[in-house]
């Protein structure tokens, strides 16, 4: 599918970078003009996917965080959030919803099924200790003029 | 973000203000623990009308919390959530241990 226009955001895995790039995102949607709740949505994803890297990537550690934004043929948007940091052993555990591995940060274990719900397909590639890709498609409804 | 808690009628309420994710939500919690556990409200709400943005680490909050209360011997209630933080809310299925309105 043809990308119309396309945005890379890389960040240190600090928590205080999940509202940025949640920035980042609404800022370069402005142009595909989405609804409020589409937009809603996909920040949410966003964040989401950006506070595993910070908290289950970069688990005691510290590292990059890579933020691609693409606004694709047909209204759709295509996100993906890359970590190199310590990968997931198991991945269908982890998309089970309230699994978690950090209890003691409050963490609820919806990350992934907030992702799932909030976008039309999300798909994960890990490798221990490698690290994280997460992309997320979402096609943005035709309105207005 | 921004939190003020104040006692309304006899009745605890915390008004929470900007956005909830992982990086907010730890000044909350411990501001939130300081005053249940010096305070043990029976009852505490959240009034979460001027919440613009909040993803799971909401939901986190509210649970945690939800059982400290629990354990001092009170309640928690969630009020005033914009349709898009309802929508985080319904998705978690926390409508069953916490009151919403």
């Amino acid at each position: 599918m043809k990308v119309l226009n396309e945005i890379k955001f890389i960040m240190p895995s600090l928590s205080v970078n999940e509202s940025a790039a949640r920035a980042v995102v609404s800022s370069f949607l402005i142009q595909a003009d989405p609804t409020v709740e589409e937009l809603s949505d996909i920040r949410t994803a966003v964040s989401e996917a950006v506070t595993n890297a910070v908290v289950h990537g970069y688990r005691g550690s510290s590292g990059k965080i890579e933020l691609t934004v693409k606004l694709l043929e047909g209204r759709e948007i295509y996100i993906r959030v890359k970590d190199s940091g310590c990968g997931i052993a198991d991945i269908k555990q982890a998309m089970e919803p309230l699994f978690t591995t950090a209890p003691e940060e409050e963490r609820s274990g919806l990350g992934f099924s907030v992702m799932e719900s909030f976008t039309d397909r999300l798909t994960v590639r890990s490798k221990p200790g490698k690290g994280t890709v997460v992309t997320m498609r979402k096609r943005l409804s035709v309105h207005g003029s | 973000m921004d939190l003020s808690i104040n006692n309304e009628n006899g009745a605890a309420v915390a008004r929470l203000r900007g956005e909830i994710d992982h990086h907010t939500a730890k000044a909350l919690r411990t501001q939130l623990d300081k005053y249940i556990i010096t305070f043990r409200p029976p009852e505490l709400a959240m009034d979460m009308s001027g919440i613009t943005f909040m993803d799971s680490s909401g939901i986190g909050l509210i649970l945690g919390r939800s059982k400290l209360l629990k354990e001092c011997g009170g309640s928690l209630e969630i009020r005033g959530a914009q349709p898009y933080i309802r929508r985080v809310l319904k998705l978690s299925g926390i409508g069953r241990i916490v009151k919403i309105s």
